[in-house]
């Protein structure tokens, strides 16, 4: 009878832990376990489907891609991480500007400016393949419409995807048409939480529009922008899509990014090693977290 | 007087600039709109102009009847996944953020910490172990594969629970005296109110799993589950393709999203606000 009663008691009690262990067991299944399967897949010699074969190897996966510069995979992890860190570099400044610079023009409220902001979001519900599709085409050689327009003002045709620096370029112009419409929208909300007689009072003062902007705007959505930094930041650390579809990691792997090496290092043909991508990805994965929390410090002790 | 005058002189200048950048922001997709509407030889032949002189629906006629090519099965393939996907995410999220939000038991607030500080930690670290339990679970090629994992996802559970806060506490204090259980409050009071909440987080997670390229790349190999982006990237690489079908393909590909943003536009800006004010 006491034990029937104190069962019912604790579930009475810890109902909340029943609601939340459905997604509990699933968070811990598929992210938790992972996270330190992973610590042990990348201290071994792994093989995926025959687990006979594994063999325990401590740290010198990490030690030759980290340390041996005369070994392949070194040169692919450097290769990588140099080209995906060009990727954050050339890519943030224009992610966090572009949308800040369309938020205070919607922010106006000049006629139809929904349909404004619709147009500009709506790229970013679109998958990586629609995205590169579009502009594969756009920036085909020969019929895309950009050399097309450009011949008829008296270029040459450019190779936008098959030469640096277009290349690059391309790889960062298809992203800001793809991903700056959640920046956006979350800069106009914030412009909106700024009190107007802030920027009033400014103006009793003879401020100009500038003065205004760095006084008022930008400290006025300094949590948006911290936040919006480190997302932007880290989103652009995970880039695979674009370079895997749209150049292929070319010209002469100028753009093969850590996570193209990782998946063919893992999946790829030949003979797999996902011992080695596995620790490729540990160190990305801390290379990010560094950042982040870096970049958190830093804004903060600006404001 | 002069105040409004300034006012409306910004209004101008805004306008102007956002129209030029929005054609700007418009031409890629109405050059391919326009050439899925060209014949092949047109296409191909290097003319500037987006009114198709030889206007065709062939390309469209190739995608929906012939027989060689799975564009319709791609499609319906990544509306299975993505569906059921969402529709588990949300019964089980919001059980989740019911459970963190409204209920009061010991480890609560620690549990729902530590859930949130692991939204630290990179997805490529957990890309290639995951795989690995894909293979130990005989998932690999199946449905569960695309739909199950991504259930563990914490960002919905958290703005599913930052909207419960929101509901009066009276409410919810009244319903416990009149003797209502938990799963009756859930059902029949938080669940109706949180409908603005549930529309967001199930809109994020349909269009996560819907457009993911990676992950279905990597568990699935053959065509029965394969979903519509890997199929658009298949027949990108397959180089006997027809740009203007490619641009018809792509067309296809984009009208499911514009029908839903065209519907649920106020949801998608509402939820990003909410994440970013939120912080």
């Amino acid at each position: 009878m006491s034990t029937k009663r104190s069962v019912t008691d604790v579930l009475k009690k810890n109902a909340g832990a029943l609601f939340v262990a459905p997604h509990f067991l699933i968070f811990a299944t598929f992210f938790i376990i992972p996270f330190f399967y992973g610590l042990v897949i990348s201290l071994y010699d792994w093989h995926m489907f025959f687990p006979e074969m594994r063999e325990f190897v401590g740290f010198a996966n990490f030690r030759r891609i980290l340390f041996e510069t005369d070994h392949i995979y070194h040169e692919y992890f450097i290769n990588g991480l140099k080209n995906t860190f060009t990727f954050v570099i050339l890519s943030v400044p224009f992610l966090v500007a572009i949308p800040l610079m369309f938020a205070i023009l919607i922010n106006v409220e000049p006629k139809g400016y929904k349909v404004f902001r619709g147009i500009f979001f709506l790229p970013s519900l679109l998958s990586i393949t629609t995205l590169v599709l579009i502009w594969r085409w756009v920036l085909n050689t020969n019929v895309g419409i950009l050399n097309l327009t450009l011949s008829e003002v008296g270029f040459d045709n450019i190779p936008w995807l098959a030469e640096q620096p277009f290349a690059w370029t391309s790889l960062i112009v298809m992203t800001i048409w793809w991903t700056i419409g959640g920046n956006m929208v979350i800069f106009t909300a914030s412009l909106k939480e700024i009190p107007q007689s802030l920027y009033e009072a400014a103006e009793v003062d003879g401020a100009n529009i500038v003065q205004k902007f760095f006084s008022i705007t930008l400290p006025g959505m300094r949590n948006q922008l911290v936040y919006i930094t480190i997302m932007t930041t880290l989103a652009s650390f995970n880039v695979f899509g674009q370079p895997q579809l749209a150049t292929g990691g070319g010209p002469s792997e100028s753009t093969k990014v850590l996570m193209m090496y990782i998946r063919e290092i893992a999946f790829g043909g030949g003979r797999p090693n996902p011992g080695i991508a596995t620790a490729m990805a540990i160190c990305l994965g801390v290379i990010m977290i560094f950042i982040s929390v870096f970049q958190s410090r830093v804004i903060k002790r600006l404001g | 007087m002069a105040l409004r005058k300034i006012e409306q002189r910004k209004k101008r200048i805004s306008f102007t600039i956002l129209s030029i950048i929005s054609v700007l922001w418009i031409i890629p997709v109405m050059w391919v709109i326009s050439t899925s509407f060209k014949t092949e030889q047109e296409a191909v032949s290097g003319g500037i102009n987006l009114i198709p002189n030889d206007f065709t629906l062939d390309s469209y006629r190739f995608i929906f009847n012939d027989t060689n090519n799975n564009i319709l099965h791609y499609i319906k393939n990544s509306l299975i996944a993505a569906s059921s996907h969402t529709l588990l995410y949300l019964l089980i999220a919001s059980l989740a953020a019911y459970g963190y939000a409204i209920v009061r038991w010991k480890f609560r607030d620690v549990m729902f910490w530590f859930l949130i500080s692991t939204m630290m930690i990179p997805n490529v670290m957990n890309l290639i172990p995951l795989y690995s339990i894909m293979i130990q679970f005989g998932w690999l090629d199946k449905l569960q594969a695309l739909v199950v994992p991504g259930l563990g996802g914490v960002f919905g559970i958290f703005l599913l629970r930052q909207f419960f806060l929101g509901i009066p506490k009276d409410l919810i204090e009244s319903a416990r005296i009149d003797g209502a259980s938990h799963i009756q409050i859930y059902l029949r009071i938080v669940l109706p109110l949180a409908k603005p909440a549930l529309i967001v987080v199930g809109l994020f997670s349909f269009m996560g799993n819907w457009n993911d390229y990676l992950w279905p790349l990597i568990v699935l190999n053959g065509d029965t589950y394969r979903t519509l982006p890997i199929g658009l990237a298949l027949m990108q690489g397959n180089y006997n393709i027809y740009y203007s079908r490619l641009m018809a393909a792509t067309v296809v590909s984009i009208v499911p999203v514009l029908a839903m943003f065209m519907v649920a536009q106020r949801f998608f800006i509402r939820g990003i606000t909410m994440t970013g004010i939120k912080n």
